[in-house]
């Protein structure tokens, strides 16, 4: 939506819209009695304060051909447009200096009392089809492929003939694509268009629809043809058919992206729980002080390093890890080492744990949430065939496999994985072997600890950073540990990435209630048929 | 700590032997100062909301003690906290009353909480104000509601949405959290719509569990349904946590607000502080009262509460508006009645009249629910909602809604009837 006006576009966005618009402006004109000119005639219906009155003062504005038009449109949008005491329009550019409505020429001081003129949906949706059919030619490609996809989304008739021109001049195969798109829809659905033309619209929605193309083929109006509506009918059959196929994929894809946030949650506990035996009920918290570390970093970037604000996460990843890992350590020490071997007492000990921590950090952060930005790289997404992907979930599902690969890697190659599963699997061999086992569970518990930290960078993304962050994955990283067979990472991965798999194919028919009850029901039944999970350890290990 | 420390030797067995002690003055103190009950969660999924109504009745109290207290004493706040644990609300609310005498009490949010305080209550004969938005369906000789009924909030709303400006929505989604409130709620919506001619296949309703924190399919199936070319409308009653990951979710699958508008009730400025909200542009909130209302009062209000939380970027809502003119009209009931017995209070505080934040004044009715504004705003860039439309005049609140069976023959009036349910059909109560 922001046109840059100070580039070589001027020019020919000036012709444009003086060209374009100048039409709409004679229609108005004959409507009404023009007194100096629109731009006058717009003040008072800008400073009449009504959505109803701002539309009408905005097809003055957009008519008038006034070299300033398009600024002034753009303040509009972000808010910049007022009107002040005196009943003088004027607006402010975006470093805050203000311009004369009318003559568009900057004046020296601010007029006093000046009324913000404020927007609604409907007028930013009438805005937007303004701006996209004018920068229907713009020379980015970025704008133009905007300018095509807005106008494709209203269909209004009047865009027509701008797409038209537009068409005859593009370059770019995929914006000549949503072009040609655009054009069907408006054909397909403005009224008095002939059955041949609407006919061969509906034929190219149909070939090249997905879910968009829906929208136009559903709505053709009342007079068409009996032939027209039924051919629009059996287009729309045709891409929901092939949505259906689809479907199935996309279901995957969520599946999959649920269970890489399962993963991430579950690995740290995987080796707290699952290679220590200790049952972890603070492991949530470690995940949520992973994603206020997150949140700290990104509130230092934002306020001192701006410019590196694209690489917070990055910068998260390694403090994270340390933070969440360090007081893990703190707490083994402290407390959970005085209670090896007394399962029951070490719950209720990280149970407690879990609720000071929670409330330490409300004390400290409030109970509010606090907000983590998305870098650019992670926002918006891509189209695969004709399911949407948001990068924000590819690269939480990458960052999840990269872990847990390095988690696997650090327990087979190195010597301090070498030492944990020595000190697991026979303790007293392996202290006689000179293995400080002390140490080496501390340093394995703040291990599971930091990868927990790990996960609550990952879950900053797509979840609330609040107090209760932890709470609504502990169980959920329980019950993967458990159905993958505690002490096997690889069992690990195969639940997790299963249950979010089912999960979500599940989700459609039964709804989210539903769906998490079966899936509870189902491990139920498992665990009872099979105690040890999918993958049990088989060997001296699980007599102990 | 005074308090913790005085709840547990007053519930223990050596209550008597520590009444001697300096530190159990609760007799002693109920002679000069007025107690006043705040019962919101201040730890557990709740505290996120609750916590800030707790302070805003922490400054009211202040002010008022600045201002000379009530009926010549101090007001004193006691503040519990019943950690968003429904059954310790009740508990929470007997030991506000019956140990610490509170004259009234501020609290509970969510509809569960009310419900499992309300028969302490009324055993006891206090009064309670419940200052959120809620389902209806209810009306109590000891609560009163100041917060929105679904006609103060929801129907309107969804009349918004059907307008020219509004985007002449014609297909709904009603999508919420599972529990009463949104259940309730979207029932008496759909019922509405049905009633406005709204065919069934229009209507999808979809329901989450708390904490609901996966919404990519139901983004989808939004998006599937907004695409059978009518204009397609989301009606959000989804509370709490699960609302952050609902808005990634959406900004991240590009639904603009100029697509499928989503109009929320249960998001505020306090909720939208946790979100980038620059994707969100233009989704809407329907509210009693917004931030950005321009206006004497409101502004007095704001700086008021900055300066009170120390914080510059600390912000209002609707919840705590409601405390503030429940707050005020129980000031005003009880130098009406000259007393702080309950009973005196209840009668007394029916008509009074206070200023709400929005420039209006609101008044209590005989149903114990009282006249709000209803106003839509807009989510802009900084987190804060313009206002874009409001009704002309205050609305009253309807504690049994018109468009249920079973519900549009009740009426609740406690002045003459004395009665919260009374059948206009069969004239009788209950």
């Amino acid at each position: 939506m922001h046109l840059d006006w100070k580039t070589p576009v001027q020019l020919w966005f000036r012709a444009g819209f003086q060209a374009l618009l100048f039409a709409l402006f004679l229609g108005i004109l004959a409507g009404s009695p023009a007194k100096a000119g629109p731009l006058e005639d717009a003040v008072p219906l800008f400073a009449a304060d009504s959505f109803a009155d701002t539309a009408k003062a905005l097809d003055l504005v957009a008519a008038s051909g006034a070299a300033h038009a398009g600024p002034m449109l753009e303040a509009l949008v972000d808010r910049r447009l007022f009107v002040s005491a005196d009943k003088k329009l004027f607006f402010k550019d975006k470093a805050g200096l203000a311009f004369d409505g009318l003559s568009g020429e900057k004046l020296a001081a601010e007029p006093a009392g000046g009324a913000m003129v404020r927007i609604n949906n409907r007028l930013r949706g009438a805005i937007d089809t303004a701006v996209g059919r004018l920068t229907l030619q713009a020379p980015d490609p970025v704008k133009r492929r905007a300018a095509a996809e807005a106008v494709y989304k209203t269909r209004a008739p009047e865009s027509e003939e701008a797409l038209t021109a537009a068409l005859k001049v593009e370059k770019v195969a995929a914006i000549k694509d949503i072009q040609q798109m655009a054009l069907a829809a408006i054909v397909a659905t403005a009224p008095g268009k002939a059955d041949i033309d609407r006919l061969s619209a509906i034929e190219i929605l149909r070939d090249r629809g997905d879910r968009d193309a829906l929208t136009p083929l559903n709505s053709i109006p009342e007079s068409a043809s009996a032939d027209v509506k039924a051919a629009a009918k059996a287009a729309a059959v045709d891409i929901n058919q092939r949505l259906a196929l689809w479907s199935g994929v996309q279901n995957a894809w969520y599946g999959i992206s649920l269970g890489s946030v399962l993963l991430l949650a579950a690995i740290g506990l995987a080796i707290t729980f699952g290679v220590m035996g200790i049952i972890n009920m603070a492991h949530g918290e470690m995940v949520m002080i992973g994603a206020y570390t997150t949140f700290l970093i990104q509130e230092v970037i934002r306020q001192k390093y701006p410019a590196l604000f694209d690489y917070s996460l990055a910068i998260a990843i390694p403090l994270s890890f340390l933070v969440a890992g360090l007081v893990g350590i703190a707490i083994e020490r402290l407390v959970i080492r005085h209670l090896y071997g007394r399962p029951l007492e070490t719950l209720l000990a990280t149970w407690g744990i879990s609720l000071i921590l929670q409330q330490a950090v409300r004390t400290l952060f409030g109970p509010t949430n606090r907000e983590v930005g998305a870098p650019a790289y992670m926002s918006g997404s891509f189209k695969v065939g004709l399911i949407d992907i948001t990068y924000g979930r590819v690269w939480i599902v990458g960052f999840a496999l990269v872990v847990f690969f390095a988690v696997l890697a650090l327990l087979r190659f190195t010597p301090l994985g070498l030492q944990m599963r020595a000190v697991t699997q026979n303790r007293r061999m392996a202290a006689s072997m000179g293995i400080r086992t002390a140490r080496v569970d501390a340093l394995t518990f703040g291990l599971g600890s930091g990868i927990a930290g790990l996960a609550g960078v990952a879950l900053s993304q797509i979840d609330n950073v609040s107090p209760n962050l932890g709470q609504s994955y502990i169980i959920d990283s329980f019950m993967v540990v458990v159905f993958g067979g505690v002490g096997n990472l690889w069992g690990t991965l195969v639940a997790a990435l299963s249950l979010g798999i089912a999960n979500k194919f599940l989700e459609p028919f039964a709804g989210a209630v539903l769906g998490k009850i079966a899936l509870l029901v189902f491990i139920i039944l498992f665990i009872q048929k099979r105690p040890r999970g999918l993958f049990a350890l088989k060997g001296r290990a699980i007599e102990q | 700590m005074n308090l913790t420390r005085r709840s547990l030797l007053a519930t223990s067995a050596l209550a008597a032997a520590a009444a001697a002690l300096p530190m159990m003055p609760a007799v002693a103190q109920t002679g000069d100062t007025i107690k006043v009950g705040i019962l919101h969660s201040l730890s557990g999924t709740m505290a996120i909301s609750e916590t800030t109504l707790k302070d805003v009745m922490l400054m009211l109290i202040e002010q008022q003690n600045a201002k000379g207290g009530l009926l010549g004493k101090k007001l004193e706040a006691v503040v519990v906290d019943p950690a968003s644990n429904w059954p310790l609300f009740a508990e929470k609310a007997r030991e506000l009353i019956t140990q610490h005498k509170v004259a009234a009490t501020f609290g509970c949010w969510t509809s569960v909480s009310r419900k499992s305080v309300l028969p302490v209550f009324k055993e006891l004969n206090n009064i309670l104000f419940y200052p959120v938005q809620y389902e209806g369906e209810e009306s109590e000789k000891n609560v009163f509601y100041t917060g929105a009924a679904p006609n103060q909030q929801a129907i309107p709303a969804v009349d918004y949405l059907m307008s020219k400006d509004g985007g002449e929505v014609k297909r709904w989604v009603l999508a919420g959290t599972d529990y009463v409130y949104p259940r309730t709620t979207n029932k008496i919506l759909e019922a509405y719509l049905l009633a406005k001619g709204v065919k069934k296949e229009d209507i999808m309703i979809n329901y989450t569990p708390f904490g609901h924190s996966d919404w990519q399919t139901i983004v989808a199936d939004i998006k599937k349904f907004g695409s059978a070319g009518k204009k397609t409308g989301v009606v959000s009653t989804i509370n709490g946590d699960a609302n952050v990951p609902f808005y990634k979710e959406l900004g991240n699958a590009g639904i603009k607000a100029t697509d499928i508008p989503v109009v929320a009730f249960s998001v505020g400025e306090e909720e939208l502080a946790g979100i980038d909200t620059k994707p969100l542009l233009g989704h809407l909130a329907a509210w009693n009262y917004f931030q950005s209302v321009k206006n004497p009062v409101n502004e007095a209000f704001i700086k008021q509460w900055k300066a009170f939380k120390k914080n510059d970027k600390a912000v209002t809502n609707d919840p705590m508006e409601a405390h503030v003119i429940g707050f005020n009209m129980w000031i005003k009931a009880v130098e009406k009645a000259k007393t702080i017995e309950a009973d005196k209070v209840i009668d007394a505080i029916v008509g009074i009249e206070v200023p709400n934040l929005t420039g209006g004044v609101s008044k209590m009715l005989a149903n114990h629910h009282i006249t709000k504004p209803v106003l839509i705003g807009e989510v802009r860039a900084d987190g804060q909602f313009d206002v874009v439309w409001q009704t002309k005049d205050l609305v009253p609140g309807d504690a049994w809604t018109d468009h249920l069976e079973g519900s549009k023959d009740l009426e609740a009036d406690w002045v003459n009837l004395k009665c919260g349910n009374y059948n206009t059909k069969l004239k009788k109560c209950g």
